[in-house]
């Protein structure tokens, strides 16, 4: 036991919501090493968060016992706290209260003499690079500064166990690097860190993996381990003619193959280890390493994951709709967008053609929701202009709104209504009657696979079943264009492929579509897209074109996010260079 | 327990109730302006209430009883030469009642036969017309009797009634309306803003920050009781200062005990603000409890506006759990009648019974858990 820090014993825990049971964990047993960094990872409402909270002894275990570094369950948990440091999901800062002064309560909370306040806190503050903000409101700081406070807060009393509950989810990549340096830093000093995360490309960087589904371990292992079941079975696919978009629609239905997503070299495939998939012509082949994102797909996508089919029985690599309507449909010419005295929006310029997938990317604060927002003609420019199908958005007419359908970042769904009242309030607000409302209602519960949901209450749907519902609100009244904010934000990866799927379904029947998203890796998902920092745009053509503008000698084949990042970065110390 | 958390806490909480506009809305704002309402704008006194007269014969009777309306501060008479013409004033709202002298005033009078003048009161404010019944009366027995006495005719009216009103001679409804606002600011205050900051906590994810941290759940709850404690009594005490000075409500009794008595109510407030904010963890639930459970019955059932002795006994016998009621008393008395010990007493170990139920059942409740 003398090299455990956490140790859980066929810990059970039940929720009761109102009549039900709800099973959220379900006779977990492992233990943690000392000095480890473990991720915790499972889809949407696997019980990531109940784990954590029976860490940090906020809940008690109906059945089992948790053990914390060598103190039994049941000492007193004063004692206890001291020992973990614990950053809840929304980083739990006071937003009213400085950065100064969210420290100086919790190292009050935490017990701190000032002679070791002064130093750790100017030790953390140095850390987390927080300085110079020392008298900002933490609710003025951007998700990532929130992110590292909330971390310097659980660190203060130098805890031997630290539990991160998505320390990642809705923060940029650029903030996501920065608290992995903070991370190895901390295991120098024999720090346990158990973090949940969406993101596999951060499974990859722990020492250990706990795969979570339902309440239930699945997998703990290395991630190493875990890739190697994996061996011989991934590869990159690449056409002669086909664009990535159509490619991945044809793999995706075909016989023998587990898994298709796009990405930066091409198609990327996962086969089925039984199956041997037949290669056409003109496509080649090529093995490469599979990555932890496969590993998950191949252990939890087996079961969970549904084909999307649709209903519309066109066939995805007839493109002809989209080569005959090359015209543009949004043109946005030196749009400019202030809050006062602050200009959220500088001076952007783009135009997107029918049938594209439009990406906008870029770090929080970048200007994309507002950007969005003036597209929609929920916000009004300041100058510039803006047309939509020829429709001059900047006086908020109707007829332009019609032809677009939203779905914003919450997903704006009543939650104490069930699926089906979604649904009928939506197409009422869009003023569909009669048997057009009943068939695009009809439409979209079989396009979207809600049959099994539709008296549930919105709120007790997982997120992955939200985003179908928000997006299938949004598509009632057939829009010509489609605005994204954010959907896959929280999303797991196979709620998230489900999602891809659909959206490719959709620009392959002419849709054209505008997105944002954190996700890098989704990137490639796009037709073009522009990269946004601070209210500019600093990049804008193709994913392979943005990536060939970071190419360096250190750096050859960047990835999406290394692009991202060696873009806003050096556009970011121009920026400080000039004031 | 822990002095440096403990403070550490506090200390937080009046850096929230200073940066947030809505708390300095809800304990200081909220209050001058119900006070300014109900000490300049809500008056249950009728004051130059307008009459419609309507003479069919003047005579000299006539004419002095007419002279005793004008001199009341009551009325504001108007004249009228026919009831049709009166009747369409009191249609249109520019009377409240009709004085109707008919032509053989001045006869019966003499001859002592009933019934002598009728009014027609405007009965759609049945509280107002109550009122315009009572002085219309008041004045016509005045006049009845000073005619007697300068004619030297017998009294006619067996009996004559001596009124005298006591603890408000004036009968300022301003001087017992302020006194029970106060306890309608303080339920604000204590219960409220209260219930709201703790589900503003569970809302934004910092309970859950606390409750990782080695702070006990009794310094959490201690650490929102004093500093709230500080603001009801604050609110309190601008109250009490706002009403002796602006509103010259007399305050008979003495301060001290007025203190210690509200401080006692304040923590009921506190006790049931923090036990809601136990059982509704969101701010517009919180919000909507707190409203419903404490402040309306602050407002209708505490005997502040609506008298309890009038209302229908069910009604009575539910106004005994509402905290307010045992306050409001307490606080009338304190204000107009000064230290009558036996209403004080009574009153004061109700509201230590709720203080202790409810601060002990929110104690009972808040462990230092998530579900």
């Amino acid at each position: 036991m003398a090299d455990i820090a956490l140790h859980f014993n066929q810990v059970t825990k039940i929720f009761l919501k109102g009549k039900d049971h709800l099973t959220a964990i379900k006779q977990l047993s492992f233990s943690l090493k000392k000095g480890k960094v473990t991720g915790l990872l499972g889809p949407d409402g696997a019980g990531k968060s109940t784990l954590m909270r029976l860490a940090a002894q906020l809940l008690l275990p109906d059945e089992g016992t948790i053990q914390i570094v060598n103190q039994s369950n049941d000492t007193d948990s004063h004692t206890l706290s001291n020992s973990i440091g614990y950053m809840p999901q929304r980083f739990g800062l006071y937003e009213d209260l400085t950065v100064q002064e969210n420290l100086n309560l919790y190292s009050d909370l935490h017990g701190l003499t000032d002679n070791e306040r002064v130093n750790r806190q100017h030790e953390l503050l140095k850390l987390t690079a927080l300085g110079p903000f020392g008298g900002r409101r933490a609710g003025a700081l951007s998700g990532g500064m929130k992110q590292k406070l909330g971390l310097a807060c659980a660190l203060l009393r130098a805890p031997q166990l630290l539990l991160l509950d998505e320390p990642t989810v809705g923060v940029d990549p650029i903030a996501r690097r920065e608290l992995w340096t903070i991370i190895q830093d901390l295991k120098k000093h024999h720090v346990t860190v158990l973090m949940s995360t969406a993101y596999f490309d951060e499974a990859e960087k722990c020492d250990d993996i706990l795969l979570l589904h339902e309440g239930r371990l699945l997998e703990h292992k290395t991630p190493q381990q875990l890739i190697q079941r994996l061996h011989n079975r991934s590869f990159i696919v690449t056409h002669q003619t086909l664009t990535k978009r159509q490619l991945h629609e044809s793999l995706r239905t075909r016989e023998g193959i587990q898994d298709v997503r796009i990405n930066t070299e091409g198609v990327r495939v996962l086969v089925d280890p039984q199956h041997i998939p037949i290669k056409n012509e003109q496509e080649s082949w090529q093995p490469i390493t599979s990555s932890f994102e496969d590993t998950f797909i191949d252990i939890l996508g087996k079961n969970s994951i549904q084909h999307v089919t649709s209903a519309n029985h066109s066939s995805p690599t007839d493109n002809n709709a989209i080569k005959d309507n090359h015209h543009t449909v949004i043109a946005v010419k030196n749009l400019n967008k202030l809050f006062g005295s602050f200009q959220a929006v500088k001076n952007i310029t783009f135009s997107v053609r029918k049938g594209e997938i439009f990406g906008l990317l870029g770090a929080n604060g970048a200007g994309k929701t507002t950007t969005f927002r003036m597209l929609c003609g929920l916000l009004p420019s300041s100058s510039g202009e803006l047309f939509l199908d020829n429709i001059d958005m900047r006086h908020f007419s109707s007829e332009g709104r019609g032809r677009i359908g939203y779905v914003a970042q919450k997903f704006s769904l009543y939650g104490n209504l069930s699926c089906t009242q979604n649904l009928n309030f939506f197409a009422h607000a869009y003023g569909l009657k009669g048997d057009k409302k009943k068939e695009r209602i009809t439409w979209a519960i079989n396009e979207f696979q809600l049959i099994d949901y539709l008296d549930m209450n919105t709120d007790n749907l997982p997120l992955g079943i939200k985003q179908r519902l928000a997006l299938s609100c949004s598509l009632l009244h057939e829009p010509a264009i489609l605005f994204l904010d954010e959907p896959t934000s929280g999303v797991d990866p196979i709620a998230r492929r489900e999602f891809w799927q659909r959206i490719n379904l959709l620009a392959a029947q002419g849709v054209t579509i505008l997105i944002t998203t954190h996700y890098m890796d989704e990137a490639e998902y796009c037709d073009r897209l522009v990269l946004m920092s601070l209210g500019e745009i600093l990049a804008q053509g193709t994913p392979a074109e943005i990536r060939a503008m970071t190419v360096t000698k250190e750096i050859t084949h960047p990835t999406m996010e290394d692009a991202f990042i060696h873009l806003i970065e050096s556009h970011e110390k121009d920026i400080r260079r000039a004031s | 327990m822990n002095k440096q958390r403990l403070t550490g806490l506090i200390k937080k909480e009046f850096i929230q109730i200073i940066r947030d506009p809505s708390a300095i809305a809800i304990a200081f704002v909220m209050p001058v302006i119900l006070l300014f309402i109900f000490g300049y704008g809500v008056s249950l006194d009728a004051h130059h209430v307008p009459v419609a007269i309507v003479v069919d014969q003047p005579t000299h009777e006539s004419s002095e009883f007419i002279a005793g309306l004008n001199q009341s501060d009551y009325f504001t008479p108007q004249y009228f030469s026919s009831m049709s013409d009166a009747q369409q004033a009191v249609i249109a709202h520019q009377v409240n009642a009709i004085l109707w002298l008919r032509d053989d005033f001045a006869k019966n009078l003499y001859q002592s036969k009933t019934a002598p003048i009728s009014t027609l009161i405007n009965g759609t404010d049945a509280n107002n017309a109550h009122l315009i019944e009572g002085y219309l009366q008041g004045v016509w027995q005045v006049w009845l009797t000073q005619y007697a006495t300068y004619h030297a005719k017998p009294f006619i009216i067996p009996v004559s009634t001596q009124s005298r009103i006591w603890f408000n001679p004036a009968l300022r409804s301003r001087d017992y309306l302020v006194p029970g606002l106060i306890a309608v600011i303080m339920t604000l205050i204590g219960a409220l803003l209260t219930a709201l900051v703790v589900a503003r906590e569970w809302e934004r994810g910092t309970m859950e920050a606390l409750m990782a941290s080695p702070v006990s759940m009794s310094e959490i709850l201690l650490g929102k009781l004093i500093p709230y404690f500080i603001m009801g009594m604050g609110g309190m005490l601008l109250s009490v200062a706002l009403a002796v000075t602006l509103f010259h409500v007399p305050l008979r009794g003495s301060l001290f005990i007025l203190l210690i008595l509200s401080a006692l109510f304040l923590l009921v407030a506190l006790g049931m603000g923090l036990l809601i904010s136990s059982i509704a963890k969101n701010q517009f639930v919180a919000g909507q409890i707190a409203i419903i459970v404490t402040f309306l019955p602050a407002f209708i059932l505490s005997g502040f506006v609506f008298d309890i002795h009038s209302m229908p006994v069910p009604i009575q016998v539910i106004t005994h759990i509402v905290a307010a009621r045992y306050y409001v008393s307490i606080l009338q008395t304190l204000f107009l009648a000064g230290d009558i010990w036996p209403i004080l007493i009574n009153n004061g170990i109700a509201l230590l019974v709720m203080a202790i139920f409810f601060l002990g059942l929110t104690w009972r409740r808040s462990r230092k858990r998530l579900d």
